[in-house]
């Protein structure tokens, strides 16, 4: 009885110290996205909503499978998570040296990076979302047109991925009050497969027309927005019971 | 969640004891592969609430669409169709036809129904379902198909029909909606029907 309480006390003070599940509100605006939408082609309203400052830790994930053991690995059907489902954990309750605390989670699938922000009564982000914060800098909101910022951006993805993943939260708060959107792991979202988008840009319009009932796949309207295209490419290419160790996630909220 | 909220639960959460196992236990006998791990709850055209995994016990062609669909989504209603009319009157019997729309905001159980009446969708055999708002995207994701809502209600989706065995394992999935249909798919449908492997 002694330890759980100890256990509990110590859950207690890491709750008051958590700073990886700390919300940011962003406030909402006009938005043309870096994707061609033919429906919406003048851009679309993005509505206030709150989103994790930074991507969910190995920390935090951890105690989420404590609270639901159906998402520990080696439980979480195969349907949900596949084979690589936390594959780096060196046990199912212990992370382990190669999975610190303070590391963004990765090997999660959608299934369960959503059954995870249903836990924390909230969602993935939507698309539009993530790509609304993820335009800002330091400064600005909006920084796509500068090509400064472009190069940064891409310097990060030049980067090799064999390196051990740094912290969350390191580097400072874009606009939004949001970290680690760019240069740490790449992040699930709600509508993943809403990304319908040709694996072969050449093919628009023709082939892999057929498949989609209604208005055609989705082209880039920015293409020399690249951090953009290749985290579409990413994403349109995955299951939703894929994982892979470079993928995270973080949750958002609507307001109500 | 507020952090002092968060402290507040984890100590109520310790008082209190280990906090309920949400949801488990319900599909535990169910394969690893099974689409019926999802949680989703769904309303039929009937107005009967049902969950996701109550469809398990016999195999089903599944395939998502919308009623207020004009172009592809007859298609897949009629491949269906084309489908169920290759099996044998004793065969048809053991394979159940679902359709579940990937717009429940506006395909509600008297939009169902409508339709159903509409297209002559046996109720022994078919159903049609609108899933709970938060439910599509799960559905959807474990189906494999994508979709997107447009700007003016339209959706662009994969068209994909989708054989499921009794307990929920994907044997056999067509993007081959066209009107010659796809013989490979019916070929599985029968053998699921009839309980034989696919050839």
């Amino acid at each position: 009885m002694r330890s759980r309480w100890a256990a509990c006390a110590l859950a207690t003070a890491a709750a008051f110290t958590a700073t990886a599940s700390d919300w940011a509100s962003v406030p909402g605006g006009p938005f043309k996205s870096a994707l061609r939408y033919e429906d919406a082609p003048a851009g679309t309203e993005v509505a206030d909503f709150k989103l994790m400052q930074a991507p969910v830790t190995n920390g935090e994930y951890l105690e989420f499978v404590r609270a639901h053991p159906e998402w520990r690995r080696g439980r979480a059907p195969i349907a949900l998570a596949e084979a690589r489902y936390l594959s780096h954990w060196e046990h199912d309750l212990a992370p382990g040296p190669k999975a610190a605390r303070e590391q963004p989670v990765t090997w999660v699938s959608w299934f369960a990076a959503n059954a995870y922000c249903e836990s924390q009564r909230a969602r993935l982000p939507t698309w539009q979302e993530w790509e609304y914060v993820a335009a800002a800098d330091e400064t600005r909101r909006d920084a796509r047109a500068d090509p400064a910022w472009r190069e940064r951006i891409l310097g990060w993805y030049a980067r090799p991925s064999t390196e051990a993943l740094p912290a969350v939260g390191q580097g400072p708060p874009n606009a939004f009050g949001v970290k680690d959107v760019h240069g740490l792991v790449w992040e699930w979202v709600d509508d993943a497969s809403a990304l319908l988008v040709s694996g072969d840009d050449r093919e628009q319009g023709s082939a892999d027309r057929r498949q989609f009932c209604g208005a055609g796949a989705l082209a880039m309207d920015d293409r020399d927005n690249y951090a953009i295209l290749m985290r579409v490419a990413m994403l349109s290419s995955l299951g939703a019971a894929d994982a892979t160790g470079n993928l995270g996630f973080r949750c958002a909220r609507s307001l109500p | 969640m507020n952090l002092r909220l968060l402290a507040l639960a984890a100590l109520i959460a310790c008082t209190a004891g280990p906090a309920p196992v949400v949801r488990a236990g319900a599909t535990q006998s169910l394969p690893p592969d099974s689409v019926y791990h999802v949680e989703a709850s769904l309303a039929a055209a009937s107005g009967q609430a049902l969950e996701w995994r109550a469809l398990r016990g016999k195999p089903r062609v599944v395939a998502m669409f919308y009623a207020s669909c004009r172009a592809v989504c007859p298609m897949i209603v009629e491949s269906a169709r084309a489908v169920q009319r290759s099996l044998s009157e004793a065969e048809r019997g053991r394979v159940g036809f679902v359709l579940i729309s990937m717009d429940p905001r506006r395909d509600n159980p008297a939009a169902l129904a409508k339709l159903q009446t509409e297209r002559h969708l046996d109720p022994a055999s078919w159903l049609l379902l609108q899933p709970g708002e938060r439910d599509v995207r799960a559905l959807a994701a474990v189906l494999g198909v994508r979709y997107r809502e447009l700007a003016d209600g339209e959706f662009n989706h994969t068209t994909t029909l989708v054989l499921l065995d009794a307990e929920g394992r994907v044997l056999a999935r067509t993007e081959n909606v066209g009107a010659a249909g796809d013989k490979a798919f019916s070929d599985a449908v029968r053998a699921a029907a009839t309980g034989r492997q696919a050839p």
